[in-house]
Order: structure tokens, then C-alpha cells, then sequence
């Protein structure tokens, strides 16, 4: 990796850590919210936001854009905190989240948040919806791409499968999935509630191309996809990306009870304190 | 004897000249194409023609995913599977982002009547008449089909069209021109309104014309935009005809007979009597022996009209 890179990684690591932060803030000020999958998909959607996605956030409905499917619409303040970070709304709106009138609803909602490709939040959903949006440009003759993040729960729903059935069948191009691999769901351990593994064996055999990554390594993400995006020229690709639920505050790493709770002034001061870097002891 | 079309029919041939009008309009069909008449288009638009297989719930996800992509989606699928398989992907990713996609949801009712309960349609209305903002649209005959198709296809956001699996009398000539939200009044008439949707309408005809032998002057309301619905024609039968009977291929249940009484009761009651399958899943069997043995026989609605007429009456108009 050049040094140019490297300076580029510590960019986008920084970048990550703001938005973790906002995160924090975010679910923190609403009272609710599901801070675990947003923190382990963070740096993934850094990644895409911040340096892979041809996007214009001063013309969001700009037709050749790069498209996101926040899939996994749980996870909606790292997408709502990228998407502020990136300049499609004022970072103090951030605030608002899931309060009456505001543009952030609880989940992703395409006719109220600028910057919002589509609605998510009943989970299997986003695949289809990509690989729809691959198609319309085949039949447009654009080439954009799409990227879906998937839960790695969310990927027990049926209809997940149809999508990657159907996507290796029409041979769509530019159309890349990443999987937040983070083993914990609502109700416990992906293991407990219902495996999901082998995930590549899964997806190879249904026509897929399969990458992994650490998800949480910047030098790993970049690289990774940018493959994917390459690859993607000769049919879908999927990349698993191994990652951790709340990464970034220990006593949430990890936690099933961290997927949808909001922290106590205290937890919140000990977050904070972790995520700026200031503190950061494990309790 | 009328002339006799199915509405499926008629829906594949405009649906080819949708195709040829517009290079944005796609259709995605789940392995019931020559069931549903998409054939037709697939043969002339391959590029745009997509079939998902047996995978509804993908389908019409996808076909959101299209729309927001600019492309203007008809979906295809029996009734029941568009309304009831993949009733969270029309709700959530296409009825809630006011996605433009057009939903045909076909052999609505007793329609595919041989193929029994499991394939009919009977509470679709019910549901999506539920949806915000859905736009829905239960034609009376072929020529409606036709005529409505283009309309259907400018309407920026989702529609769920109901369509019939057999022929069916056609009831409106080739002048009919088919207004989004209004009614059809097709025989006008001061006692008790007759309004129906879909393709039991030859059936209220025949209806109103033995009421009209007994002596009772009906007018005859077919509404075929279930939402939004035409509330001034409802409303002025109320006014002034005093009594409504309701006529659906449906379960009496949430369907053209709820719409209709939830206007009366909030602005102008008056006697309803809902005609329509009564709360019972049907058989298997012949069409129009099944839609006499299931409350819509000609008997039936011109019972329900005298019933109607009756409470009238008592309540002293």
C-alpha cells in the first residue's frame, strides 16, 4: 500500500469514528434505536459513501448515480450519519431522529430523507429491490451500480434467496451485495437462532461471485471492493464482510441486547468517552 | 346473447400497444404468462420482459427497484398471490414509497373457478383497499380493460389493477371512455342505486331490468376505481334514490359493499345491503353455476334490492 493509500485509509478511519460518534449521539438523543448493527456496519458504509459511490449529494435524484440499499434498515442512523457527513442535509437534523415531523424516520424512508435510494425496514426486501434497479439500467443502457448491505439475519428470509436466484439467472452486472456479518440477531447468536453458515458455499451456489473482508479494516475494505466492483462487470458479487455488532464500544461488541437498546447517560458517557478515544477501558 | 371476452385477453393485447407506445414500460410475469396474456408482449419486447418464476414476493420488490430506476412496471400474478404472497412487498417497498408500478393482479374472484379456493380471489379488495394511497381499479369488462390501460399507465404511482380470468360479457361499447375516480351510471333511476364492480355487472343489469318489470325504478352505478372512490355518485344515490345495494365478486367482507357503507354512514345513511360471497370460502366448479350458488345470482341481488327498498320504507322515505 503507497503512502497515498495509506493516507487515504486514515482519512476514511477518521471519517468512521465521526460517524460512530453521531451514531451514539443520535440514538442516544431519540430514546431508541438499533445502535449495534449501525456501529458494525460503519466502516463498510464509509467505505462505499466516502470514497467507492459516484454520487452527487448537491443533486440527490442524479439518474446515473451509484445506488444504496440499506437493506438491513435497522441499521438507518450510520446510513442517515453518512449521508449528513456527505452534505445531503445538515448534520444538526441528526438530532431529530425518530421524532414526529422529522426527515428520519425510524427506518430509511426514500420520499422523506434526501439521499435515500430506497425505503428499508421489513427485512429480505433490498436484494430484489437492487437487482430491479439493475435490470431498469440494462434496459436503460446505464451503468450505474447498486450496492445492498444485508443483515446476516436478515438473510434467513426466503426472499433473499429468490433475489440471488434471480440475479445470477439474468446475469446482472454492477450489481454487488455486502453481507454484515456481525453472528448476532435480535434474539442472540445467528448460531443460536438459526445458522446461517457456510454464507460462501451459500452464495457460490446460487450463481454468486464471493469475496471476503474484514469488515472493520479499512485497508481490507477498499481494496475488496474495488475487486468486487470489477468483478461485478461479469455478474453479481457478493462480498462477507466478517465485522462485530456495536464495534467500537466494548461492553456492546458482540451483545444481542445491544441490537435495538439505547444506552443510560452512564453507558452513553462510557461510549463516547471509548468512541473519541479518550477512555476506552473494558468494564 | 352479448359478446363474450376475457378481460385477461383484452389486458395482453393493450398491454402490447403500452409496450409499443412507451420504451419505458417492463413487464415481469412469474412463470403464469400465457395465463396472464403477457405472452403477447414477451414475444414482441423480450428485452423488456422478465420472468421471475415461481418467486412473487422477488418480483414484485424488483419491480419497485425498476420504478425508482424510471422504468414504469407491470407486474403479473394471480390475484391472490400479488395480494396475499407478497403482500409486505407491496406494501413496504411499493405502496409505501409510492413506488410506479402497476400491479395486474388477475383471475380476481371466482374466476379461475375449476382451480377451487386456493387459486380464488375473494378478499384481495379487503387488503389493498387498506393501503394508503394505493390506487385500485376493478374494471367491469373488457372494453374497460382497454380503455383504462393507457390512463393507468400515466398515473404516477401504484396501481393494482383486478382483472377476470374468463369471458365476460361485454358491456360498454367502443365509445366508453374510462375517467380515473368517477363512476359509470348506466341506467339512471330514482328507487334504490344497483352498484357494482368488476364483471358481475351484467349481472345488476339483468337485475335492474326485472326490477323494472316489478314495478321499481332502479339506476345502476358501476364503480369500477375502488380507490379512490367516486363519493359524489355514492353520495347522490343516497340522495336520491335513498337506498343502495352493493354488488361485488368478492366477500361481503371489506370490499366495494365496506367502501360504499363507510361513505353513507360518515356523510348521507341510508339503507346498504352488500350482495357478494357470504363470508364462506367458495368451491370448485363451473364459473356461473359458482357465482349463483355463492350469493350472486340475479335472485340475489334483486332480493337484497326489495330488502333494500323495504328498510327504506320502514324508516320513512
Amino acid at each position: 500500500m503507497g503512502k497515498a493509500d495509506q493516507q487515504r485509509v486514515r482519512e476514511l478511519e477518521q471519517i468512521a469514528k465521526e460517524l460512530r460518534i453521531a451514531v451514539l449521539k443520535m440514538v442516544y438523543s431519540a430514546g431508541s434505536g438499533h445502535i449495534g448493527g449501525s456501529l458494525s456496519a460503519a466502516d463498510i458504509v464509509t467505505a462505499l459513501y466516502f470514497d467507492k459511490m459516484r454520487i452527487k449529494p448537491e443533486e440527490p435524484d442524479w439518474d446515473d448515480r451509484d445506488r444504496f440499499i440499506l437493506s438491513k434498515g435497522h441499521a438507518g442512523p450510520i446510513l442517515y450519519a453518512a449521508l449528513a457527513r456527505r452534505g445531503y442535509f445538515p448534520m444538526e437534523e441528526l438530532s431529530t431522529l425518530r421524532k414526529l415531523g422529522s426527515r428520519l424516520s425510524g427506518h430509511p424512508a426514500c420520499f422523506k430523507t434526501p439521499g435515500v435510494d430506497m425505503t428499508s425496514g421489513s427485512l429480505g426486501h433490498g436484494l430484489s429491490v437492487g437487482l430491479g434497479m439493475r435490470l431498469a439500467g440494462r434496459v436503460k443502457g446505464k451503468d450505474y451500480r447498486v450496492f445492498v448491505l444485508l443483515g446476516d439475519g436478515e438473510i434467513q428470509e426466503g426472499q433473499v434467496w429468490e433475489a440471488a436466484m434471480a440475479a445470477a439467472h439474468f446475469k446482472v452486472d454492477n450489481l454487488v451485495a455486502v453481507v454484515d456479518y456481525n453472528r448476532v440477531q435480535l434474539d442472540g447468536t445467528v448460531e443460536e437462532v438459526m445458522e446461517v453458515a457456510p454464507l460462501a458455499d451459500k452464495w457460490r451456489s446460487f450463481g454468486w461471485q464471493v469475496l471476503n473482508m474484514n469488515g472493520h479494516n479499512m485497508a481490507d475494505i477498499l481494496p475488496t471492493l474495488d475487486e468486487a466492483i470489477d468483478r461485478s462487470k461479469e455478474g453479481p458479487v457478493v462480498v462477507i464482510a466478517d465485522t462485530v455488532k456495536g464495534k467500537g464500544v466494548s461492553f456492546m461488541e458482540g451483545k444481542s441486547a445491544w441490537h435495538g437498546r439505547c444506552p443510560t447517560e452512564e453507558e452513553y458517557r462510557q461510549a463516547l468517552a471509548e468512541l473519541e478515544g479518550q477512555g476506552g477501558e473494558v468494564v | 346473447m352479448k359478446k363474450m371476452i376475457a378481460q385477461r385477453e383484452a389486458y395482453g393485447e393493450a398491454l402490447l400497444d403500452l409496450g409499443k407506445a412507451n420504451p419505458n414500460v417492463v413487464v415481469l410475469d412469474a412463470d403464469v404468462s400465457n395465463s396472464t396474456r403477457t405472452v403477447y408482449f414477451a414475444e414482441q419486447f423480450p428485452g423488456r420482459f422478465f420472468n421471475f418464476g415461481i418467486a412473487e414476493q422477488n418480483m414484485m420488490a424488483a419491480a419497485a427497484g425498476m420504478a425508482k430506476c424510471g422504468l414504469i412496471p407491470f407486474v403479473n400474478t394471480f390475484s391472490f398471490l400479488a395480494t396475499y404472497r407478497a403482500a409486505d412487498q407491496l406494501r413496504t417497498s411499493i405502496v409505501y414509497p409510492k413506488a410506479n408500478v402497476k400491479i395486474a393482479a388477475t383471475y380476481g374472484g371466482l374466476s379461475d373457478s375449476f382451480d377451487g379456493p386456493t387459486h380464488q380471489s375473494i378478499a384481495d379488495l379487503a387488503w389493498v383497499r387498506a393501503l394508503p394511497d394505493l390506487t385500485v381499479v376493478v374494471p367491469a369488462d373488457a372494453v374497460e380493460v382497454r380503455k383504462a390501460l393507457p390512463v393507468l399507465a400515466e398515473v404516477n404511482g401504484p396501481v393494482w389493477l383486478r382483472l377476470s380470468r374468463n369471458p365476460s360479457p361485454v358491456v360498454y361499447g367502443d365509445d366508453f371512455e374510462f375517467t380515473l375516480g368517477k363512476a359509470a351510471v348506466l341506467r339512471e333511476g330514482t328507487d334504490v342505486t344497483l352498484m357494482s364492480c368488476g364483471t358481475v355487472l351484467e349481472r345488476v343489469l339483468e337485475a335492474a331490468a326485472r326490477l323494472v318489470q316489478d314495478g321499481v325504478n332502479p339506476r345502476v352505478v358501476s364503480i369500477s376505481t375502488l380507490k379512490p372512490i367516486d363519493k359524489e355518485a355514492i353520495l347522490a344515490a343516497a340522495r336520491e334514490t335513498g337506498a343502495i345495494v352493493t354488488v361485488e365478486e368478492h366477500n361481503i367482507v371489506g370490499g366495494l359493499g365496506a367502501a360504499v357503507s363507510e361513505v353513507v354512514a360518515d356523510q348521507h345513511p341510508c339503507p346498504v345491503k352488500r350482495v357478494g360471497i357470504p363470508d364462506t370460502f367458495a368451491d370448485t366448479g363451473p364459473y356461473d353455476e359458482l357465482l349463483d350458488r355463492f350469493g350472486l345470482a340475479v335472485d340475489d341481488i334483486v332480493q337484497a334490492a326489495k330488502a333494500a327498498l323495504a328498510l327504506k320504507k320502514a324508516n320513512g322515505r
